[in-house]
């Protein structure tokens, strides 16, 4: 990776940016309460604000104690993947940005000081420097050389409590079919993917130029993609959202029209233990059976179970389609005890229910008791797209994509359309 | 007009029977085809089942991953270009109306030659699109210069 450049250009640009979206938050809301809660509607007692604006299409995002907020970047921006803002007159919103990195990406954190990010084919670590926007130029590889994948490229990443990092690497594929996405193409059994993809991948955070062969240990398998993962240190374990399977109708007509697609599979919510297999792509999750199922490319109908019954079952599913893409166990102490140690879900939203209506495009969240989920899943922030209902994907003015905390305890949502980024509080 | 060889209600004949001649008296008057052969675009029919689900019903496409086919000289522009996108598929990061989109696009060789001309003449003029059809031998022309199957 090259040097990181300071970019002294493209903090003149932000700020020129930052102006322009001060201006359009204030044209775009429309109601007292949408202009109390920059568009979104919220759990009761949430408030929301716009902190950042226009930053380029958002994935993850970290906040540092200080309160500066970094964002991972889907595009390169000015030849840059990622960017830093910071608030330096207090008054609530970012008005220092600056663009660096070479590389787009997805995954990002704050951990022992060091800003990690996940481009498509590797882990590095920038050193934050103290009380500076900028890290230190030169990242520090973690993980090299992942293969490159032309679907499910994302990377996205957690850390335990013991050292080590987890790595979400999705399957370039939807069912593992011989000829992927091909109607009527029966699945490559066993499924030769499983051996670099369709996991989670443990490292070791702080050794240098690791790679998945040498040095990745496979922690979990069967995970078709996993971009919503993270470590919940009340209970010390590893939790991830799953995208489900697409285009059962297309692949399997015979089996599946177009309602059925659009309810199937349930997006599924795994507590993992080391060495879980959950099913990929032998098998999806039927909600209205409660029930793991063959996929028909493996033989499966519908109906028959098979191998299914040995695969690990989810410990809350959601509705089809509409892409779990972060996951964020809430450890700080402004929001209300309900939510201490729960889970937030940013649901990016759906594309493969069309013909029907997409869904998602809102963050839930799950009540949890010590290790599982303690009641039902409700939303918790919506109205990202600005309308609805949402027919085409493109329709929607904002998705959410990340989740992360300030250390005052606020829940930041990031965008990946325009790069918005909500910082949501309780009064 | 089979359903009224059908009719069982003698009372209602005869009004049936007007019914049924009135589309064949206006479709003779406008000198146009019969009712049964200007159903649905074959090339319409074929979108909604391989590319609807991920070039969305509009044509719009999905942020990031499926481009938009609307008023793209992707989609406007070179015919060999455009029945090769969907003969080989297409991976990789591809720069459409300015935005960038990175989901696969797998091969659809197993469409035929008249299939491929059809869906492609269909989105060819539609979603704002008002270029010329595909033509089912250009189709055949580019697939025996194609290698065998990937």
């Amino acid at each position: 990776m090259k040097a990181l450049r300071f970019c002294q250009v493209a903090l003149l640009t932000a700020s020129f940016l930052f102006m322009i979206s001060c201006n359009r938050n204030r044209s775009t809301t429309s109601s007292a309460s949408e202009s109390q809660n920059a568009g979104l509607t919220l759990s009761e007692g949430f408030t929301a604000i716009i902190v950042a604006d226009n930053l380029g299409r958002g994935r993850h995002l970290a906040v540092n104690e200080n309160g500066d907020i970094y964002l991972a970047l889907q595009d390169l921006k000015d030849g840059h993947g990622l960017v830093a803002v910071r608030d330096t007159n207090g008054d609530g919103q970012s008005d220092l940005t600056a663009y660096f990195g070479d590389l787009p990406g997805t995954g990002l954190q704050i951990h022992k000081g060091y800003l990690y990010f996940a481009h498509d084919t590797g882990i590095v670590r920038y050193k934050l420097k103290d009380n500076e926007l900028l890290p230190e130029p030169n990242p520090e590889p973690i993980v090299v050389g992942f293969k490159r994948q032309y679907q499910h490229s994302a990377k996205t990443i957690a850390f335990d409590q013991a050292g080590n990092l987890y790595v979400n690497v999705g399957a370039p594929s939807n069912a593992c079919q011989q000829n992927d996405r091909s109607p009527e193409s029966p699945g490559m059994d066993p499924c030769p993917l499983l051996e670099s993809y369709g996991g989670i991948w443990q490292f070791k955070e702080d050794v240098p130029n690791q790679t998945q062969e040498k040095n990745g240990h496979r922690y979990a398998t069967g995970l078709r993609n996993c971009v919503a993962i993270d470590w919940n240190s009340a209970v010390s374990k590893l939790y991830v959202v799953q995208h489900g399977r697409d285009q059962l109708n297309q692949m399997f007509p015979e089996y599946f029209d177009d309602q059925a697609n659009a309810n199937l599979p349930a997006e599924e919510f795994f507590m993992l233990q080391e060495g879980d297999d959950c099913g990929w792509p032998y098998c999806y999750f039927d909600d209205s059976l409660n029930q793991k199922v063959l996929a028909p490319e493996y033989g499966g109908n519908g109906k028959i179970i098979g191998r299914c019954a040995e695969k690990m079952d989810p410990i809350m599913t959601f509705p089809a389609h509409i892409a779990p893409n972060d996951l964020l166990f809430y450890d700080r102490t402004m929001f209300p005890s309900h939510y201490k140690n729960g889970a937030f879900i940013a649901f990016h939203g759906s594309w493969n229910r069309a013909p029907l209506v997409q869904e998602g495009f809102y963050v839930v969240f799950v009540p949890f008791k010590d290790t599982l989920p303690s009641g039902g899943w409700e939303v918790f922030a919506s109205g990202f797209p600005g309308k609805a209902p949402v027919k085409n994907p493109d329709d929607a003015i904002h998705r959410p994509m990340g989740l992360a905390t300030g250390s005052d305890g606020s829940l930041y949502v990031s965008d990946s359309k325009k790069g918005t980024v909500w910082r949501i509080v309780y009064k | 007009m089979a359903y009224c060889l059908q009719i069982k209600q003698p009372l209602k004949l005869y009004r049936l029977l007007i019914a049924c001649m009135l589309p064949a008296l206006i479709s003779c008057a406008g000198n146009k085809k019969p009712a049964e052969e200007t159903t649905v675009d074959p090339g319409q029919e074929l979108y909604t089942k391989y590319c609807m689900a991920c070039h969305q019903a509009s044509g719009s496409g999905v942020p990031g991953m499926y481009p938009t086919l609307q008023k793209t000289d992707w989609v406007e522009g070179d015919k060999e270009r455009l029945i090769g996108i969907l003969l080989n598929g297409q991976q990789g990061e591809i720069t459409v109306n300015g935005q960038v989109f990175r989901g696969v696009m797998p091969p659809h060789q197993y469409l035929t030659d008249e299939q491929i001309a059809d869906v492609l003449t269909f989105v060819r003029s539609n979603f704002g699109n008002s270029a010329g059809p595909v033509l089912p031998e250009e189709v055949t022309r580019l697939r025996q210069q194609q290698p065998a199957g990937r």
